[in-house]
């Protein structure tokens, strides 16, 4: 199909068609800005995983033994803000997303290319700010800034972390504004809504969520900044203020950025699950209805986060019966997932193994998540470990398994090499214990009343045991996510050359070569098939991919 | 019976074995739905391994099965929520009659007051068998007073009352945690809560010879010349406050609300924030000028006014009556 040549005499890929620093400086092609994407978020993913890899030290002990309290309060502030702010909310859309919608809908680039280089510069500039508040000396509100403590009781950098989220929330913003206008506008002649792909949908939902919600946490954010800076009285009770809406701004964003950061997730697995089935999704308007009901009524339960806040029981009443409600769609899309491989034909490589691996954690995590909104044990149960061991579960079991599952899947098509298969099997069992094994124990420390963001526990020493079992697997879990790290950089020198569908898999990207050249078709696509044609395409994956 | 599980929490209150019996129902319903999808994947990926001759079959999908699976979750998740609602319901509802101890939190310690006068910091007596509610405000920021053995949890914070209550039914000693991220010394704002045998307890509260906080409460009322307005005779400028505790009170806006512990506060500290009708904005505010521990006296105090037995601790006393 491409035939253009470079000057070595090669094809014209989106990667060798221009060399230097300023291409790629200044490039509008969504490929190229979903590389630029992944090299921040990898940075700043093992940044927040250094910070996680101290807090999970400090507490083998039960004594605060290894760094002082300050110190370890801007460990978890930080680890937190690092890790939401700048990898889970932007990984799977800004480098997956990014790279793969254009081409799945048959566009040359998104509706607008210049604005997508200019969400990528604003996400740059919040992560310096967010890297000034590290070197700076941090920031220990917690990622969630209560008020008052963070307006009239902290002398660390506040201001500068609030401006890093403030600016990186634009990122998001024009991120979701770029896929919203390009899924209505650019699809190719054929691609009805009802043919796209699960991964396209399930970003349409994510960009909503982006564009309404984001702004709130912004406003939320601004306000803590004026508070600490001229004592307005917003929200400290001595001057006529509310401290709990604090809360309620920073949670009416804050929850549905869950599903910022779980439904991109989705739509990969859905994608990874049809191909290694060999089969079309179970119940494909059911999954696209379910990701949009989770987007909206996502709006409707952030209260949840503030049972014990001091709301009233009447509100309580409703947060926890509308969170019920939300979790209907995500129990759906479960059970659609396991139907899919029903009569499939099925192959083990490491995206299905990821693909596993999300069903069977986000299962547990979502479960879970209805014990939180279980009124009378949520009293029990928040500000303590079962909430972190919850979030973790759905985070790093659901959105990370995904995104890993999402990189191996569509390293071949981004690089155009093949990552090991076998190191690639490997790491993800190594992440899947690791993970449990430093995530499930938290459960039981919850349940049993140890707080969260505690850095010494040295009354309590029956949780030490819990805690180092915990700390044991989150090693595990550290080993298994720079294995990829190193093959994948292995694989883009040494690695074979990827054939345009390695995984014989459905989807426009697919027709295209390995990796695609800058404007992916060379002529527009006419589509006339259904999303997961599997029936059509017949041939099973290849074996010793 | 639980006791014997390992990691189990002890449990030393009423709420304690209503929230377990729930979560032990959550934990049961959510292991068998972990079990079946765990098991459904699993020997899916087996049986429907790839095998030559045996291509996938397509399948579109299924309402019924959608439908299904959407209405048996949900179902379950109502009564999920319908317990869960119930037993919150009743935790938020202190009982009427409940012995009372107001608390003040700080960074980064916990500071109680029994109405007795008794002063506790980071330790909380009480006696096995009765209601316990507290009233709770913070100093700085927000706080959260959490006892797991008790399965409570209620949020402190500054500028306003909380309340939280428990009825303890096992004699030991308890860990009381902060449970909201106070700054520096979070993890250090700990203590015990210490549930005694009621002879116990009357022998602990006897030494000390402490002024009822109604009482201290009555001094400050005086002192701050609070009476000058607020007269028993209702010829002041300021309302009677004889029974004004628990009572509807009309406001200048046309409101009605009941005046509680928040209401009899906020008329010290913000008098201006609601009036009641047939009277002038003409009260002073305190704020700034009286500590929390005197403002909860004052509280006490005018609580305790026109109560039938106003003794001399004013009423809510532990020792005061036996259930």
């Amino acid at each position: 199909m491409a035939t253009a040549v470079v000057e070595t005499g090669e094809r014209e890929t989106y990667l060798n068609r221009e060399y230097g620093i300023k291409s790629w400086l200044l490039t509008v092609d969504h490929k190229r800005i979903a590389l630029l994407y992944l090299i921040g978020i990898t940075f700043f993913f093992f940044v927040g995983g250094f910070f996680a890899l101290l807090v999970r030290l400090e507490l083998l002990t039960p004594a605060g033994d290894l760094v002082q309290a300050d110190t370890y309060n801007k460990l978890f502030t930080m680890h937190g803000q690092v890790m939401v702010f700048f990898f889970l909310i932007p990984s799977i859309p800004a480098v997956l997303g990014n790279f793969l919608i254009p081409i799945m809908i048959g566009a040359k680039d998104l509706a607008f290319p210049r604005i997508n280089l200019l969400s990528w510069y604003l996400y740059i500039i919040g992560g310096c700010l967010m890297a000034y508040t590290i070197l700076a000396g941090g920031v220990d509100t917690g990622w969630t800034f209560y008020t008052p403590l963070s307006t009239e009781f902290l002398k660390t950098n506040v201001i500068t972390a609030a401006l890093a989220v403030f600016v990186s929330g634009f990122s998001s913003i024009f991120t979701g504004l770029n896929f919203i206008v390009t899924i209505h506008r650019m699809r190719a002649p054929g691609m009805t809504w009802n043919r796209l792909p699960l991964f396209v949908w399930a970003h349409y939902a994510t960009s909503i969520i982006q564009v309404l919600g984001t702004p709130v946490v912004a406003i939320a954010i601004v306000l803590v900044a004026l508070e600490r800076l001229f004592h307005l009285g917003i929200f400290n009770p001595a001057l006529g203020g509310d401290p709990l809406l604090f809360q309620h701004l920073f949670w009416f964003y804050s929850h549905p950025a869950v599903y910022i950061m779980i439904l991109p997730g989705m739509g990969v697995v859905s994608e990874i699950v049809c191909c290694f089935s060999r089969k079309r999704v179970f119940g494909y308007q059911a999954m696209a209805m379910a990701l949009l009901g989770i987007a909206v009524v996502g709006f409707l339960v952030w209260a949840h986060h503030m049972f014990v806040a001091g709301i009233s029981v009447y509100a309580a009443l409703i947060f926890s019966l509308l969170s019920y409600f939300v979790a209907v769609p995500s129990a759906i899309k479960v059970f659609n997932w396991t139907a899919t491989m029903y009569k499939g034909s099925i192959t083990y490589q490491t995206p299905m193994i990821y693909a596993f691996g999300f069903v069977g954690l986000f299962t547990i995590g979502g479960l879970t998540g209805l014990f939180l909104a279980c009124l009378g044990v949520d009293v029990h149960v928040t500000d303590t470990y079962f909430v972190v061991a919850h979030f973790h579960y759905i985070m790093v079991g659901g959105t990370i398994m995904a995104y890993m599952g999402g990189m191996h899947f569509w390293w071949p098509k981004i690089s155009g090499k093949l990552y090991p298969e076998f190191w690639g099997k490997l790491s993800a069992m190594i992440v899947f214990i690791g993970f449990n094994l430093t995530f499930f124990p938290q459960f039981i420390l919850g349940y049993m009343g140890m707080p969260r963001r505690y850095w010494d526990y040295s009354k309590a020493p029956e949780f030490q045991i819990l805690n180092v079992l915990s700390t044991a697997g989150a090693s595990v879990l550290a080993v298994g996510y720079l294995m990829p790290m190193i093959y994948f950089l292995w694989s883009m020198r040494y690695g074979k050359p990827a054939p345009d569908n390695p995984w014989n898999a459905a989807g426009l990207e697919w027709l295209i070569p390995s990796p695609p050249s800058t404007f992916n078709f060379d002529e527009q696509p006419v589509v006339t098939w259904e999303a997961y044609n599997y029936d059509e395409i017949r041939e099973e994956v290849p074996v010793g991919q | 019976m639980l006791e014997n599980i390992p990691f189990w929490p002890a449990r030393a209150s009423t709420t304690a074995n209503n929230v377990d019996a729930l979560f032990i129902f959550l934990v049961v319903v959510s292991g068998l739905m972990t079990m079946l999808i765990f098991t459904m994947v699993t020997y899916f990926a087996v049986r429907y391994r790839r095998r030559a001759g045996r291509p996938a079959e397509q399948i579109a999908g299924s309402h019924a099965l959608e439908i299904t699976w959407s209405i048996i979750p949900f179902c379950v998740f109502m009564a999920f929520f319908g317990w869960g609602a119930i037993i919150y319901f009743q935790e938020r509802t202190p009982p009427k009659n409940s012995a009372e101890v107001y608390i003040v939190a700080k960074q980064w310690m916990w500071k109680f007051e029994h109405m007795e006068g008794q002063r506790e910091i980071n330790e909380l007596h009480v006696p096995v068998g009765r209601d316990v509610k507290v009233i709770m405000t913070s100093q700085d920021v927000i706080h959260s007073f959490f006892v797991p053995a008790f399965r409570i949890k209620q949020d402190v914070l500054p500028g306003r009352y909380t309340v939280a209550w428990f009825h303890a039914t096992k004699p030991g000693t308890y860990h009381l945690f902060c449970a909201e991220y106070c700054g520096t010394l979070h993890s250090g704002m700990i203590g015990w809560v210490v549930v005694m045998e009621p002879k116990d307890y009357e022998v602990w509260m006897g030494g000390g010879g402490n002024q009822p906080l109604a009482v201290t409460g009555e001094k400050l009322f005086t002192e701050l010349g609070c009476v000058t307005c607020h007269r028993s005779d209702t010829q002041g400028r300021g309302p009677s406050l004889v029974g004004v505790y628990g009572k509807p009170v009309m406001l200048e806006d046309g409101r009605t609300l009941t005046a509680d512990e928040n209401y009899i506060r906020e008329s010290i500290v913000d008098p201006g924030a609601k009036i009641v009708k047939g009277f002038k904005p003409v009260m002073p505010t305190f704020q700034g000028q009286i500590s929390d521990e005197q403002l909860n006296a004052l509280v006490a105090y005018v609580k305790s006014l026109g109560q039938p037995q106003s003794s001399q601790t004013g009423g809510k006393s532990m020792a005061a009556a036996t259930p």
